[in-house]
């Protein structure tokens, strides 16, 4: 049998167009990504790439007043369809926000919150998960003798650590990062990156972010947004050193935006 | 000519201390105003209080004994009407503000519930005589006079249930949703548990105010004089605030059960302070729980 040389493509957009009311948020978007790949949104403030973001794991359902038309494809599924179970959708997609939003429960309760919700309920198969997924988020050695302590004692890089513990908990394949370290200090958003190198082995990435370095440093690829529209879509190699479109350039260099 | 900056800091400094000083001697007003009254209560009522006056019945034509009915009464009628509007009130505020987008429906909701609030007590009290007592036949009881000591509280509770959801930030639902949960999941472990210490103030406040309501159990419950227990939720009860009213203005004889007036009024005070404490400390020790901060 003959091999396939071009991989399926994990995640799939085509011709998504998203409406806020009357606002046309996203303009016929269409794009794909390999499993496994770190991918990159990036645009100035308001050009999409968050509601973008939200696309994948149907968060935009929950603001009032939206339409999502085109077709928004998961390992193949459309997720938009009428049969979709949306939590089983989420369970299956985390999800890591702008602002750290631990519950105000303790650290073990956090991530293992994921897990009780989906219906788990064995104590040891729990307890087994959050310690392996705190190690895997960087979380466990700095946590580990005090995950009976409210998670609003650790600072707001740990806290941010332990959102994306509390994602990898529930064994998604696929990782949606908002802007995960823009309310961050340096060190912590240093330690943020290495970790997404680290998760790219098991998980696809989609992370938005305003900082073009991290940009450069953590994807595969790189998605450029402005006004709603997806200008320029390629290897982060390329679009930081040679895109085609002038746009792009002007905002990778930082003439603009 | 610019004008001298001296001269205007020693304005701004003086306007700063004229407000400063009046505003200071507003608040001290009101709690002189609040001293006053529980000293008066107090200093009148305690003479009263004796372990008699709390466990005997009234005698004599309310002049002497006790006042144990009337506490008994006021007990049933607030655990009546808690065990009716609590979770009615608990449920539509979730319902008003987890499930209700901004529209008309929860617009609707509001001002019917703003409106329900600003009824004067004296209609609740008819409206209970009219439904419950004749309508649908329970007589003057413990259940009418519940039910409507339910209805005069249930827009704060709904109000006290609905504002403790709203201080909730939406990046906890939006984190829970992400990872797969429902909203009931959502409401049930992170959005009540955080809005609980609020909650339960505010219920326990209610319960002060359906303690110390006259109007709403004139016509529904209250008994003039009744020197026995009730033995079911069809019975008449004394409570406080009616038997107050009742040797204050039309006892056999006024003038004797004065000091009785006041150690009624000063139970009913102390009761409702009572549960204000509660509510304080259960509030902190909630919010320690859920460690919120």
């Amino acid at each position: 049998m003959a091999k396939d040389y071009v991989k399926k493509p994990k995640v799939m957009a085509k011709e998504v167009n998203l409406y806020y009311g009357d606002f046309h948020a996203l303009k016929g978007i269409t794009l794909s990504m390999e499993e496994n790949h770190v991918v990159a949104l990036i645009g100035p403030s308001g050009c999409g790439k968050s509601t973008f973001l939200r696309c994948f794991n149907r968060m935009n359902d929950l603001i009032p007043n939206t339409k999502v038309t085109g077709l928004v494809m998961v390992d193949g599924k459309d997720i938009n369809d009428r049969g979709m179970n949306v939590d089983q959708l989420r369970k299956n997609i985390g999800m890591v926000f702008q602002k750290p939003n631990p519950f105000p429960k303790s650290i073990f309760e956090n991530v293992a919150y994921g897990l009780r919700v989906n219906g788990v309920s064995d104590a040891k198969f729990i307890a087994e998960r959050v310690e392996r997924s705190l190690v895997q988020s960087a979380l466990w050695e700095e946590v580990k003798d005090k995950l009976k302590k409210s998670a609003f004692e650790l600072s707001g890089g740990q806290q941010q650590r332990l959102c994306i513990a509390r994602a990898l908990a529930i064994e998604p394949s696929i990782v949606l990062m908002d802007e995960p370290a823009s309310a961050l200090d340096p060190i912590s958003t240093a330690k943020i990156e290495e970790l997404i190198y680290e998760l790219k082995s098991q998980y696809t990435i989609i992370i938005v972010t305003h900082n073009m370095q991290q940009a450069g440093r953590v994807s595969d690829k790189t998605a450029f947004f402005y006004m709603g529209e997806l200008i320029e879509y390629d290897d982060t190699k390329i679009i930081f050193t040679n895109p085609k479109n002038t746009r792009t350039q002007n905002y990778v260099t930082g003439r603009f935006g | 000519m610019n004008p001298d900056p001296a001269k205007i800091h020693r304005r701004k400094q003086l306007s700063q201390r004229l407000v400063f000083a009046l505003f200071t001697l507003m608040s001290a007003a009101i709690v002189l105003v609040l001293v006053v009254i529980l000293g008066f209560i107090v200093v009148r009522g305690l003479p009263a209080i004796n372990w008699g006056f709390l466990t005997k019945m009234p005698e004599n034509g309310m002049t002497e004994g006790g006042i144990f009915p009337a506490i008994v009464g006021t007990f049933c009628l607030v655990l009546g009407s808690m065990i009716f509007a609590f979770p009615i009130g608990i449920m539509s505020g979730i319902y008003v503000n987890e499930y209700t987008n901004d529209g008309p429906v929860k617009r609707f909701m509001k001002t019917m519930t703003n409106n329900l609030a600003g009824i004067p007590s004296i209609v609740f009290g008819l409206f209970g005589m009219a439904l419950f007592v004749n309508g649908l036949h329970f007589g003057d009881s413990i259940l009418a006079g519940s039910l409507t000591l339910g209805l005069l509280v249930l827009p704060v509770v709904i109000r006290t249930t609905e504002e403790s959801l709203k201080a909730i930030d939406n990046s906890f639902r939006i984190g829970s949703y992400a990872l797969g949960a429902t909203k009931l999941q959502t409401i049930r472990r992170v959005v009540l548990p955080m809005a609980l210490p609020n909650i339960i103030t505010g219920l326990i406040l209610s319960i002060g105010r359906i303690s110390g309501e006259t109007a709403p159990i004139l016509f529904t419950v209250a008994a003039y004089f009744l020197p026995k227990l009730p033995h079911s939720i069809f019975d008449q009860v004394m409570a406080l605030p009616y038997h107050l009213y009742v040797i204050s203005t039309s006892g056999t004889n006024i003038a004797s059960s004065r000091k009785m007036a006041y150690g009624t009024a000063l139970v009913l005070v102390l009761i409702v302070l009572a549960l204000n404490l509660l509510a304080n400390a259960l509030r902190r020790y909630f919010g320690k729980k859920v460690k919120m901060n």
